[in-house]
């Protein structure tokens, strides 16, 4: 009966969540088995890449270090180049995640339980990424807990009155309660797992950070609280994360980046973005981990109707900012804008509003919706395109800026262009070591949407059930 | 502590009853079970379950959890605390004028005493959780049954607690059969 479901054009309101029926212990076969069984050995081919790419950054860093920042493309009036750039899209990438667990909760989006886990380790290992440069782009990256406010000898504090501050706090406060949520989502999981478990290794590790779960009803209530507070918690905070980001720009006089629009169409980018990164990793894994009945295709046509509604979004939001620009009156407004437009960095402009913009309008069709080459693509441009839409607004601000005697064509250095592939190295690594050994769906809470979990349910028990 | 019966184990660790684990059918079973044991006077009892059972509160006649207290004094003490950081560091210890702004200027430290309310009140919500089920706890008896394993997987069970004040092993392990129990053991712990 559920495939007849998965075949139809439209989706009814009461489509089962999870097709072929499973059993509770089916579940927990098919998403546990995955971290038990040896890997399929495109994870190791993937791993061995990855990892390579990981070596890259960490090669890049440390000739960084040693020589200073000066090995970037970056020069006055840029002083913020790729390495901004790279840091606001990983940033922006993360915030599906946490989108995802806290603001569809609240909401009561059943449906999220079948990509949240992912989405949330997905925006930990972009958190990772963001962070990172930052940090090496101080370019004294071992004075760089000097941006905490502690005691010290030179009696000094750090400004709290600058938004690059407010970014220090914004973000290390999301990756902390990202991980929270995380791991506190993940304690029921690895206490199924250490239930499963058959090597001694197994059930020490998994014993130890399952912390001792029993699934009892007592122990429900107070979690169930927590994950709620949590979930209420985390929404004012992902729509903060981004906005803080942008006030790093928003805060400062310079034309293109002075405006109160930035908060808002940072958040709605950071979404478009974090969920095009979500679906490119998600239609991967499951057809990979063979996740198909818990992944549906039900669940991919939701998340392109959030990136057609998203790409809208930071659509009027750019062409907001042409008519503030237009509207202010300020020539030094409006030169930015349309600088960005036809100026030397066009193609830039033009690549991020095809992406951006054009190309996802292809998700107005029910049938591309629903087509996974389809979205798979659509999902790598929104990716670039939001690459790009940084590059714009970093880069195009600041290189022609008041002072036109010191304008000067941007490029990036080689050490630029291997430092971000490099982080590519760093945040898949660590997530297909997620892949392997966690489980990547949240079980507890599919069981949770299974029609057999619903007291009232009087529908055959499936097969292979505990009735 | 009167039901500190010896078991009939002929091991040389000396055993008592920790509990008896009725397993159930299905969420429904469990529920109206629940109900039975909580109408029977039963006050030391858990449910278990694979996932959170929507009206099992109830049925057990548990109260709200208290957590929202535990982080509504966390979001203050972080909101304020990052108030008087930011106070005394930018006002007072460190005055330093910038742009000719005044010293204490409010809006400008509002984006941290919100991150740091929010990130205190994330730490109270999780580690108040663990303090409140008693996380981490890696011993409990109930794992020295088997079939338990399953609480994770499929199962849904009842245990009633030894420590009860109407605990008798018999007359519980009839009563969890009455109402609907599929299988029902006695689980035992090593004495101190």
């Amino acid at each position: 009966m559920s495939t007849a479901a998965a075949k139809k054009e439209t989706i009814p309101l009461d489509a089962p969540l999870v097709l072929g029926n499973p059993s509770f212990s089916d579940l927990s076969e098919t998403i546990g088995g995955i971290t038990e069984k040896k890997a399929p050995v495109q994870w190791f081919l993937l791993v061995g890449f990855f990892a390579s790419l990981a070596l890259l950054f960490a090669g890049s860093v440390g000739y960084l270090f040693w020589e200073g920042v000066g090995i970037w493309g970056l020069n006055v009036p840029v002083a913020w180049g790729w390495a901004i750039v790279n840091f606001v899209w990983w940033v922006g990438i993360g915030h599906a995640g946490t989108l995802i667990s806290a603001i569809l909760f609240l909401f009561r989006q059943r449906w999220r339980t079948a990509i949240n886990r992912f989405a949330e380790a997905m925006t930990i290992f972009a958190v990772i990424c963001a962070l990172l440069f930052p940090m090496i782009h101080v370019g004294r990256v071992w004075v760089v807990y000097w941006t905490l406010p502690f005691p010290n000898q030179m009696m000094m504090w750090p400004n709290f009155r600058s938004p690059l501050l407010w970014d220090v706090f914004a973000v290390s406060t999301y990756f902390t309660v990202s991980l929270l949520f995380w791991y506190v989502g993940m304690i029921p999981d690895l206490a199924t797992l250490r239930d499963r478990a058959t090597t001694k290794v197994r059930k020490v590790m998994l014993g130890i950070f399952s912390l001792g779960w029993r699934g009892s009803n007592k122990q429900w209530k107070h979690y169930e609280r927590a994950y709620l507070i949590l979930a209420a918690l985390a929404t004012p905070l992902v729509l903060s994360v981004h906005s803080v980001v942008s006030f790093d720009f928003a805060v400062s006089q310079l034309p293109g980046w002075h405006t109160t629009i930035f908060p808002p169409y940072f958040v709605a980018g950071a979404i478009f973005s974090g969920f095009a990164m979500v679906m490119t990793l998600a239609i991967v894994a499951r057809k990979i981990y063979k996740l198909e009945n818990i992944i549906t295709i039900n669940h991919l046509d939701v998340m392109n109707k959030i990136m057609l509604a998203t790409s809208l979004m930071v659509g009027y939001a750019y062409s907001c900012e042409f008519f503030v620009a237009w509207y202010s009156g300020n020539e030094f407004e409006q030169f930015a804008f349309i600088n960005r437009a036809t100026g030397p960095y066009a193609w830039a402009y033009w690549i991020m509003i095809t992406c951006n913009v054009f190309i996802p309008q292809f998700l107005w069709s029910q049938r591309i919706r629903r087509s996974i080459p389809f979205m798979f693509v659509i999902t790598i441009f929104i990716n670039i395109g939001m690459w790009f839409e940084r590059f714009v607004i970093v880069v195009s601000s600041l290189a022609n800026d008041f002072l036109p005697s010191s304008w000067a064509y941007y490029t990036p250095s080689m050490w630029d262009v291997m430092t971000y592939i490099g982080t590519f190295g760093v945040f898949f690594t660590l997530f297909l070591l997620f892949l392997r050994f966690l489980p990547m769906v949240a079980i507890s809470e599919v069981k949770g949407v299974l029609p057999a979990a619903n007291p009232h349910y009087r529908g055959p028990v499936s097969s292979g059930g505990q009735s | 502590m009167s039901s500190q019966v010896e078991s009939a184990m002929t091991s040389s660790p000396k055993m008592r009853n920790a509990l008896v684990l009725a397993e159930f059918a299905d969420v429904k079973a469990l529920l109206s079970a629940a109900e039975k044991v909580r109408d029977a006077g039963y006050k030391k009892f858990d449910c278990y379950s694979p996932f959170p059972v929507h009206g099992l509160d109830a049925a057990m006649g548990e109260k709200q959890s208290p957590l929202g207290w535990i982080v509504g004094i966390m979001a203050l003490l972080g909101g304020g605390g990052a108030l008087l950081l930011q106070w005394w560091t930018s006002a007072v210890d460190y005055p330093l004028i910038i742009s000719g702004k005044p010293l204490f200027s409010f809006e400008a430290f509002v984006p941290i005493i919100f991150e740091l309310t929010v990130l205190l009140s994330a730490f109270g919500a999780v580690f108040g959780m663990f303090a409140l089920n008693k996380m981490p706890r890696l011993y409990h008896p109930i794992f020295n049954s088997d079939r338990f394993r399953a609480a994770t997987d499929g199962g849904f069970f009842v245990g009633i607690e030894a420590e009860d004040a109407k605990f008798e092993v018999g007359q519980v392990k009839q009563f969890l059969t009455v109402v609907g129990a599929t299988h029902v053991e006695v689980v035992e712990e090593e004495m101190d």
